[in-house]
């Protein structure tokens, strides 16, 4: 009776041991961006399902990411920020997009519903300077002939923490708005000189709903969910833009990427005329020739998987795929630039 | 342990005086191993204490090196520019702690007097366990409850009472100065207020416990009344342990991190008014520290913490020197 308890217990005890070793072998580690962890966890465990192969992501934040895959610790590093050539060639570094986002200017006004005013990049960069301070300013007004603007104070609303989103915000009226360059800059975290901070989107989320005669910059899937008011915006093709799936897809589809510098694109203030001009990618980065080439082969089918099954998971939590073309491409790049064999 | 055996049947009493030799050099030995292990647990502290200490210094040496003295008096807080000043974290953690320490304090010792002298039985144990039960919250229920519940009542009813009370009066309408966002340092340090209530609340009452009915029976006896027993027996008695707990207090508030990130509003800028936007030490932290890159960034983000280990330092040895001091005047 003991024996044949003890024979049990150490069967169940080597077929552990025996797992656990098997799940180790064909793990894949990462870390990095937390605007990606929901899709990249959600499309690890459905990955597991048809493969076996676990996912081991880390949600410590652009830096981190970088800094891990610097150091050799994860397979890949994941961030919201694409590194320049320059620094990809320095650590040996190939990176991709995988998911595109886009930062949508919520706000809170008396009478206005989603989509029920429209504004421009550079006015949107004359708020957030502190140089527009009210509703009913002229500039704001010209953009809206007909709309009823009330004499409401503007306050803007930012992320406190470091954030792609703040990134591809900054990067957008970078571009549109020489005096905001110049005055602010871009980059995860920046010096509003106006304004309230708020930690995360839902934080931003909150402040806007909250607060009468806010405006914030948040997720897309924070509109939708909160059913917020937001401000339509005026793209590079002089066209005032709604933000939906469709419109960052054709952000990501009129970049010819063969024709970009390892995937150093930001996709702010693209062309056509549906294009929604604050749409951004969050990217992964990978060694070129990596120490563990058997991991990296498995992370790059992992991503593969993503890209070709992940598009359900990927709606239903409000991210946008890159369109097919684009997914031809970075493929190429696998195969030229990252060296599993 | 040694065992000293004393029933084998030819033990004569040098054999006795032996064995207890032994055994007694067995327990000094027991002693000194004892010893060792508690004073190694003891080190330990001071170990990490320094491994602290050593390892903010090494990380904040280039950020300090960079801008020197100025890092303390700059309130620019660039990261595209990589220019880093820690003055407005360090004015905002001073003034929303200091602030909940002047709404606290008083609450505080009210909720204790009430409970010690004035309560009736039955409601003792009830009002107790709800003060702990306020203490054992986690920070962040109080940040989302702020956020969500509170602010919006602030942003709606209590800044435009404020700024309209205050208005006319001089030096008070610029501390509570308009527009009302809700959000800001006055909230902040309200929140702060909420959660060091019942810490400090904890040890007052236990305090106030300490003192002997005997030496409050003769005040009333001779006719003093329940704010004089207060005032002149139950206070200067147990003054030490009053300031115990109101630097107990004190150090949650400096080093408190997710409630306030949620309320305080993240500006790194200083304003003349309560009611704006600020940010402190460890809120900055918090929110910056994942997504920074730059090696510059990080390290001025662990110099806000190596100047955040200094203050709560300073604290704590102002307290003990008040405590000295208190105890001295006793003495006397």
């Amino acid at each position: 009776m003991t024996l044949t308890k003890f024979s049990r217990l150490a069967v169940v005890a080597a077929l552990g041991v025996a797992a656990f070793q098997v799940a180790k072998a064909d793990q894949i580690t990462g870390a990095g961006s937390t605007f990606g962890t929901p899709i990249y966890s959600a499309w690890a465990a459905a990955y597991q399902k048809v493969s076996g192969n676990a996912l081991n992501y880390q949600s410590i934040g652009s830096g981190g990411g970088i800094a891990q895959i610097k150091a050799n610790t994860v397979t890949f590093g994941a961030s919201d920020m694409p590194l320049t050539p320059k620094e990809l060639a320095a650590a040996d570094l190939v990176q991709f997009p995988t998911v595109i986002g886009g930062a949508i200017p919520s706000v809170n006004i008396p009478g206005i519903g989603p989509g029920g005013m429209t504004l421009d990049g550079a006015t949107i960069a004359k708020i957030y300077m502190g140089e527009i301070k009210n509703w009913n300013d002229p500039a704001i007004a010209k953009l809206n002939p007909g709309v009823k603007l009330p004499n409401l104070a503007i306050i803007p609303v930012h992320r406190a923490d470091g954030s792609g989103t703040t990134f591809i915000w900054t990067n957008y009226l970078s571009k549109v708005s020489p005096e905001f360059k110049s005055k602010i800059g871009e980059g995860t975290s920046v010096n509003f000189p106006v304004g309230i901070g708020a930690k995360g989107n839902e934080g931003v989320a909150a402040n806007v709903l909250n607060t009468k005669g806010a405006i914030g910059y948040v997720e897309y899937a924070y509109v939708t969910q909160n059913k917020m008011a937001f401000a339509k915006v005026i793209n590079a093709a002089g066209k005032a833009a709604s933000p939906s799936a469709a419109a960052f897809q054709a952000a990501a589809a009129n970049v010819d990427w063969s024709k970009s510098d390892h995937y150093y694109v930001i996709l702010t203030n693209e062309p056509g005329a549906t294009t929604w001009p604050i749409t951004g990618a969050t990217f992964i980065l990978m060694h070129g020739t990596p120490k563990d080439k058997k991991a990296s082969e498995q992370a790059l089918k992992y991503f593969d998987w993503g890209y070709h099954n992940g598009s359900d998971i990927a709606k239903k939590l409000f991210y946008v795929m890159l369109p097919p073309a684009t997914v031809k491409q970075i493929e190429a790049t696998w195969a030229a630039d990252i060296h599993t064999k | 342990m040694a065992v000293i055996t004393m029933n084998s049947s030819d033990v004569g009493p040098k054999a006795l005086a032996t064995t207890r030799a032994a055994a007694v050099r067995g327990f000094r030995r027991g002693d000194r191993i004892f010893r060792l292990v508690t004073f190694a647990a003891a080190l330990s502290v001071l170990v990490i204490l320094c491994g602290v200490m050593l390892s903010l210094l090494f990380g904040a040496w280039p950020a300090l090196r960079t801008f020197g003295f100025g890092f303390f008096i700059h309130a620019t807080w660039n990261p595209v520019k990589d220019v880093f000043g820690a003055l407005a974290a360090i004015y905002g953690t001073l003034v929303t702690s200091v602030l909940a320490m002047l709404l606290a304090v008083p609450v505080s010792f009210g909720i204790a007097v009430f409970l010690t002298e004035l309560c009736p039985w039955w409601l003792r144990r009830p009002i107790g366990i709800a003060v702990e039960l306020l203490a054992g919250i986690p920070s962040i229920i109080y940040g989302i409850w702020g956020l969500f519940v509170f602010l919006p009542f602030v942003q709606s009813v209590i800044q435009p009472f404020l700024i309209n009370l205050f208005a006319p009066i001089p030096v008070l309408n610029i501390l509570f100065a308009g527009p009302p966002y809700g959000i800001g340092t006055f909230s902040a340090a309200f929140i702060l207020a909420i959660m060091v209530v019942p810490f400090i609340t904890a040890v007052t009452r236990d305090v106030f416990e300490t003192v002997p009915a005997v030496l409050k029976e003769a005040a009333y006896g001779i006719g003093a009344t329940r704010l004089e027993v207060v005032r002149r027996v139950v206070i200067p008695y147990t003054r030490t342990g009053l300031v115990g707990g109101v630097m107990l207090g004190l150090g949650r508030a400096l080093g408190e991190t997710m409630a306030v990130t949620f309320v305080i509003g993240n500006a790194h800028a200083i304003s003349s008014s309560l009611l704006a936007p600020g940010t402190t030490i460890s809120a900055v932290i918090a929110n910056e520290f994942n997504e920074a890159t730059d090696p510059m960034y990080i390290s001025s983000l662990i110099a806000l913490g190596l100047i955040l280990f200094f203050i709560t330092f300073v604290v704590l040895a102002i307290s003990r020197l008040l405590l000295m001091r208190i105890e001295d005047a006793e003495a006397k």
